[in-house]
């Protein structure tokens, strides 16, 4: 029954849905072929530390895209389940990151103490996460009100974590996870963001979790009257996208080194979001393709780093990357899809003669 | 409309419970009052000076006249979360526009409803024509006017035009509501020129939304957009109006901006759409749509300075309490909006209330 469910809806339908950010970002490498073709090189070079590396713009699009990869995984949850977005993740990130660097300054850095620090800011993320999680599904407050709470005051929260000032961490485990490990080429990012992959594929292949996070997101009275425990799944979420945020603000402090509560992951909530919505999925809820929302991450990371390489300036990229978004979302559009749909129709239509006299 | 339609709800036989709208909208003003009184009893000093309160509006005014479009466009169902670029973009437009161009301040200023005009009539086409969804298209718009703002002038730039200049010091000065200053000598109260267009626009807000068509269809489409379309109104007009009013208003708060800081910076309204959404948010208007009111917003954004009035003088200085309490605010006025609401919506205090007003 599950599967059938789940099978039916594996057919076309999903298959357009990831269209358009496949379209996206072949269409994005198309212009860098025809613009500047090195912009595909890549070169082992070697780094400060003596290691042989992977160098190049694929590189480096695989590596940034990491955290938003992750917290867009994340999102893609939350946004099934509640039908609304997080807007506090990037703050939720700073008071993780300020968790993970106090625990670390406390002693000498070394892998236990890593991992604990590791689990203690997952637990701090956590337990915002719940507390989003508790007024969305409890409350019943909607999930943008719900986390403007943490929108306003999360980074607040990291300061005064943090002391009121931005403090420093430097080790070679920190710059392992943040970088390279040495005598690996690729950086730790891109494992990181293989492992939540996988982490999620097994979650959602040994539970029942993805497919009740879109029954609820679909119809939560029709859930409920079937014994799912909406409220339980929605909290969840909400608790999983917590470990998500955790993971991401570890990663940017591990890369830089230090914590500004000010720009660590600032407005990264908006290109999670956008992710989401380019993948495909709906923001009002229900039905989720996971693979969308990460090619849509990784479309977003290369547009950024194209227009790096044309030497577009940090802030005017927004004006850019607007437009790449608007154009996006035209062609995905409903309107745009059922007239193109109505067309496709008329030119089928027309051949089918054709085809008869011919047999 | 379907909350308000809760008015007609079982077992009051004399007198009308009050609709949704106006109990949220009662609570937001009798905090504003409470909180407005507690400080006068503990910090008293500047708290007992009108001039106080004119302050915070005149700091204010510009997000009192984009939490008035947010309302609008959070009634009819949608969100507009591109207001605060539009009003740095605004603001850089018509400084480098006074400034290089040569502009006169009566262009500048047709320049900045043009802007606005601009920036609400393509969105509102791709939210309402097109179905695209409003998040996204709104985040693509702030975006683009973050990015344009740049592209106009990258470094900070104040305005030298003297008529501008004279535009900006207007004041508008009230004796009695003065304070007598240390040295003796009457200080009167003063009230900035943009205070006086919010509140115009607030007025004119309001009776649109309470007397005109435009306004009751706005309620009619955000509280359920299938029977607002069975009963025969415009659905995909009334969205694309109220995006257009709210582009509007946010080119007019981009110029009173404008009048009162005289200088453009890439930074300008940095989080005002945030804070215009939680003003209306604390005025009572509900982001599902279909309840909302104007004068409730002008009563969240005096709430939000109040808060941060309240914790300047209370000697918190340390620069994360600020964001801290407001975040904790809000958190207490959400979460007590809910309460109420899904109290009402179970029957219980609306029975309580007309059992008190038979006298049972």
């Amino acid at each position: 029954m599950k599967n059938d469910i789940r099978q039916s809806g594996r057919s076309r339908n999903d298959f357009t849905q990831l269209l358009i950010p496949i379209i996206a970002i072949v269409s994005l490498f198309v212009f860098n072929m025809l613009r500047d073709p090195s912009f595909f090189s890549i070169a082992l070079t070697v780094n400060n530390e003596g290691n042989y590396v992977l160098a190049g713009n694929l590189i480096s699009i695989l590596n940034s895209a990491s955290e938003l990869a992750i917290l867009a995984m994340g999102m893609t949850l939350v946004t099934s389940s509640s039908g609304g977005q997080d807007i506090s993740v990037g703050a939720t990130a700073a008071i993780a990151g300020s968790v993970f660097v106090s625990a670390l300054r406390n002693g000498n850095i070394t892998p236990p103490v890593v991992l604990l620090g590791f689990l203690a800011c997952c637990a701090v993320s956590i337990l915002v996460g719940a507390f989003n999680g508790v007024l969305v599904a409890v409350f019943k407050i909607q999930p943008m009100i719900a986390t403007l709470i943490l929108f306003t005051s999360g980074r607040s929260i990291a300061y005064w974590i943090n002391g009121g000032a931005t403090p420093t961490v430097s080790s070679p485990i920190i710059k392992a996870i943040g970088g390279f490990i040495p005598g690996v080429p690729v950086p730790t990012p891109v494992f990181i963001v293989i492992i939540c992959c996988l982490a999620f594929f097994l979650l959602f292949k040994w539970t029942n979790l993805g497919f009740y996070t879109q029954v609820v997101g679909i119809n939560q009275r029709a859930a409920h009257l079937n014994g799912i425990n909406s409220t339980w799944i929605k909290i969840l979420t909400f608790m999983i996208l917590g470990i998500c945020v955790a993971i991401a603000g570890c990663i940017r402090v591990s890369r830089l080194g230090l914590i500004n509560h000010e720009t660590i992951l600032a407005e990264i909530e908006m290109d999670a979001i956008l992710a989401v919505a380019i993948g495909g999925n709906a923001l009002s809820g229900g039905k989720f393709k996971m693979s969308g929302s990460l090619i849509g991450a990784y479309a977003i990371q290369a547009l950024t780093t194209t227009l790096y390489a044309m030497k577009v300036s940090s802030m005017e990229i927004k004006a850019y990357k607007a437009v790449v978004i608007i154009l996006m979302v035209f062609i995905g559009s409903p309107v745009v899809k059922d007239t193109t749909n109505r067309l496709l129709r008329k030119l089928t239509t027309k051949k089918i003669p054709a085809i008869i006299e011919r047999s | 409309m379907s909350r308000d339609a809760s008015r007609n709800m079982p077992g009051n036989t004399r007198r009308e419970p009050i609709s949704d709208t106006q109990l949220l909208l009662s609570i937001s003003i009798f905090v504003f009052i409470g909180m407005y009184a507690l400080a006068i009893i503990i910090w008293g000093g500047g708290f007992s000076r009108p001039q106080q309160l004119f302050d915070m509006l005149n700091n204010n005014a510009y997000l009192i006249i984009l939490s008035c479009g947010l309302t609008i466009v959070m009634i009819a169902g949608g969100i507009d979360i591109s207001v605060g670029g539009v009003t740095a973009l605004v603001v850089m437009a018509c400084v480098v526009g006074l400034e290089t161009q040569g502009q006169s301040v009566g262009a500048s200023m047709l320049m900045a409803v043009g802007i606005g005009l601009a920036f609400g009539v393509v969105q509102g086409y791709l939210v309402s024509y097109l179905n695209i969804q409003p998040f996204i298209v709104t985040l693509a718009g702030m975006f683009f006017a973050r990015g344009l703002t740049t592209i106009v002038s990258v470094e900070p730039r104040t305005v030298k035009n003297a008529a501008f200049l004279a535009l900006k010091d207007a004041r508008i000065e009230i004796p009695w509501l003065g304070y007598t200053a240390k040295n003796g000598s009457l200080i009167p109260g003063r009230i900035e020129g943009g205070v006086i267009v919010a509140l115009i626009l607030v007025a004119l807000v309001y009776i649109m939304l309470k007397r005109t068509r435009l306004g009751r269809n706005l309620y009619a489409v955000g509280g359920n957009a299938q029977s607002a379309l069975m009963l025969g109104v415009n659905v995909r007009r009334t969205r694309f109006m109220s995006y257009i009013i709210c582009g509007l208003l946010a080119g007019i708060g981009g110029f009173v901006f404008l009048t009162h800081t005289a200088a453009g910076n890439a930074t300008n309204a940095a989080g005002a759409e945030m804070n215009a959404i939680a003003s209306s948010i604390i005025g009572g208007t509900l982001l599902s749509g279909g309840v909302g009111n104007v004068i409730g917003s002008l009563f969240g954004t005096l709430i939000l300075s109040t808060i941060k009035s309240i914790v300047q003088a209370s000697g918190l200085r340390d620069p994360w309490w600020q964001s801290i309490t407001t975040g904790a605010m809000l958190c207490i006025f959400i979460l007590l909006q809910s309460i109420v609401l899904s109290n009402r919506s179970k029957g219980r205090l609306s029975r309580k209330l007309t059992r008190g007003a038979l006298g049972q």
